[in-house]
């Protein structure tokens, strides 16, 4: 490649097509080896365009590089090497393949240099993740069809907005914008759909949770996240979106409280937990976008390990709904503890990566004195606990004791447990190396004493409101309706509805359709058929007294 | 199998100790405001105990709201089946 510099995707994308032909310690090998190969070759991009060349008269920047990219890329690739490490047990290497082409798109978006590369990678994320979820089997197909369908309606949203936007500008080149003319918007509504933004955010929890054990865990880290990146380097400061995180915060707190099925509420935590990034976009400052992405940087790893702890119960039991399982701290230790690490981090707890990251979103909304935004904020934070931090741990791991006595899980799948524990610990006790990475420079303390206390409480009495409410929270077996019913039943009801009189009209239409074209072809039969006038076969002499008659005639008119 | 005697952690004797725990650790955080220097940017968010009550009644209102709206968007899990 050029100047030496192989591209980080392009590893990810050899791995994903060689993962089909290897088997056994090779297969483990390439799993864990081709993400940390990437992970190298990520730090090796320097800023600027890398390769670039002209394509159809379009300047096209394949690799390009920034302090925002590479801080995404960095991520991705822990998170590509820890699923590998995770998913070695996972039979389907239709599944893992997809999974790491999924992984080498995502970074091929965060170092794409122009819009028409961003798309590009964009659909290969699209159908890669698509098919690690219909991968999962038979039971995923609707929802994978349907994550599908919203993702490539996504992406022509995008298509329409880039070649509207190199119409206009002439410009391919990917720069911060506003949503200010018609391109523009439908780029930033592609955005928008990836993201989990209302009013579409039913297609996160309705098709994540039907992947595989091991599925969620790449599904949870790329998709949402590539479109948290290209917000914060397309969109940044565009006010719309302090509303639409806001929301999403929310509806992810909602639906989570009222949620059985174990991964759907991480699920719905998910689009909580993007709702703080989009918030932090919106806002807009230095602060605010240094917040969003160390969030979305912390996210990424302790949402990973809760879907590793979720999916571990998963492998081990088979059962994925609160009701059917609990009390499983007993034999699986390590699940457990794990788990808890996780639920702490994404609460925000003080000695964990949520905490530093998290509070410098909160604490650019207080510098940009947006009162009711921080208080939402707060009040957030305390629901994040609520539905996530607590609930998940004690519904899979305490509560009434379900009988099962399931092991931990395989080894490889504990060590990518515990590796991301430690990074969700070490990063909290130590986030200098995150902040130094970040695409600002950043002077932040998160420890302060005030800050520190007020968190505890913050937390702790949403844990004891937790526990006094028990009774109001606990599981019943049902799911909640959301958007996508009108997609799942209204459409359905549609047809069923309209099913009668449109058999009526459509039947009418053909029956005269048929008539018609019958009395034309019998029309045709009369006088082209064998016995047709037309059709006869005409004796000389007829044809001999025909033109005497005709020579009768011309004498006839010559004469007068 | 069966077990001999239930967990150490699910014991009456060892909850009740952790509500104690519990309680008196919520307190100690309230107190502990006492101690701390805060810098308000809102006034009302530097007062003793602010986080305390803002995060147990920010609880309170969510988990009813979401009751209340479970009302109308529950359905059995058997739904789109």
């Amino acid at each position: 490649m050029i100047d030496g510099v192989i591209p980080p995707w392009a590893v990810l994308l050899a791995a994903a097509a060689l993962l089909p032909f290897t088997r056994g310690a090779v297969r483990s090998l390439l799993l864990v080896a081709a993400p940390l190969f990437a992970l190298g070759l990520v730090w090796d991009v320097p800023d600027g365009p890398v390769i670039a060349f002209d394509w159809l008269g379009n300047h096209v920047v394949l690799l390009a590089g920034d302090r925002l990219s590479r801080l995404f890329g960095t991520v991705f690739t822990i998170m590509a090497f820890a699923g590998g490490l995770y998913s070695i047990n996972q039979k389907s290497t239709a599944e893992l393949s997809a999974a790491f082409a999924y992984a080498g798109a995502a970074v091929g978006v965060v170092f794409a240099g122009d819009l028409i590369t961003v798309f590009v990678f964009w659909e290969i994320m699209a159908i890669a993740s698509s098919l690690v979820i219909f991968s999962a089997g038979r039971h995923a197909y609707k929802s994978a069809m349907r994550y599908a369908i919203i993702h490539f309606f996504g992406g022509v949203l995008l298509m329409a907005g880039i070649v509207g936007e190199i119409t206009t500008t002439g410009s391919t080149a990917f720069v911060s914008m506003s949503p200010d003319t018609l391109p523009r918007v439908l780029i930033f509504l592609g955005f928008l759909v990836n993201v989990g933004a209302p009013p579409l955010s039913a297609w996160l929890p309705d098709a994540y949770p039907e992947s595989s054990w091991s599925g969620m865990v790449f599904l949870s880290a790329f998709t949402t996240k590539t479109a948290v990146f290209v917000l914060l380097k397309g969109f940044p400061g565009t006010e719309i979106l302090i509303p639409i995180g806001l929301y999403m915060v929310f509806y992810g707190i909602i639906y989570a409280i009222l949620e059985n099925d174990v991964r759907r509420i991480l699920a719905y935590s998910i689009v909580n937990q993007v709702g703080f990034m989009v918030t932090g976009i919106g806002i807009g400052s230095e602060m605010a976008l240094n917040g969003a992405a160390a969030h979305a940087f912390a996210h990424i790893i302790y949402k990973a390990l809760l879907l590793m702890s979720a999916g571990s119960v998963y492998y081990m039991t088979g059962k994925r709904k609160c009701t059917e399982v609990g009390g499983l701290f007993r034999t699986m230790p390590v699940t457990t503890i794990c788990g808890i690490v996780g639920a702490l981090a994404i609460s925000a707890f003080p000695a964990t990566s949520g905490f530093v990251s998290k509070s410098m979103i909160s604490q650019s909304a207080a510098d940009a004195h947006l009162a009711i935004v921080w208080f939402l904020l707060a009040a957030a934070s305390a629901g994040v606990f609520l539905h996530a931090g607590i609930k998940f741990p004690w519904f899979v791991f305490f509560q009434k004791d379900s009988g099962l006595r399931p092991d931990d899980p395989p080894w490889n799948m504990r060590l990518a447990m515990w590796f991301l524990s430690a990074l969700c610990i070490g990063f909290g006790l130590y986030p200098a190396p995150l902040y130094a990475i970040l695409p600002f420079p950043t002077d932040y303390l998160p420890y302060t004493p005030a800050h520190v206390v007020y968190q505890l409480q913050l937390l702790l009495f949403s844990g004891l409101a937790f526990l006094i409410l028990l009774n109001q929270l606990r599981r019943t077996e049902t799911i909640s309706l959301d958007i996508d019913w009108f997609w799942r039943r209204f459409g359905r009801a549609m047809r069923i509805e309209f099913h009668g009189w449109s058999a009526v009209a459509w039947y009418g239409i053909a029956e005269r359709t048929v008539r018609g074209a019958g009395r034309v072809m019998s029309a045709l039969y009369r006088h082209h058929g064998p016995q047709g006038v037309l059709a006869r076969t005409w004796p000389t002499g007829a044809m001999a007294l025909w033109t005497a008659v005709l020579l009768a005639a011309y004498l006839l008119i010559y004469f007068l | 199998m069966k077990d001999e005697k239930d967990h150490w952690l699910v014991r009456p004797e060892t909850i009740r100790k952790l509500w104690i725990l519990l309680i008196v650790i919520c307190a100690a955080t309230v107190l502990g405001d006492l101690f701390v220097e805060h810098h308000a940017h809102f006034g009302i968010e530097a007062t003793i105990g602010f986080g305390a009550w803002f995060g147990f009644g920010s609880c309170l209102i969510l988990v009813f709201a979401a009751k209340a709206l479970g009302i109308f968007l529950k359905r059995k899990d058997s739904y789109y089946d």
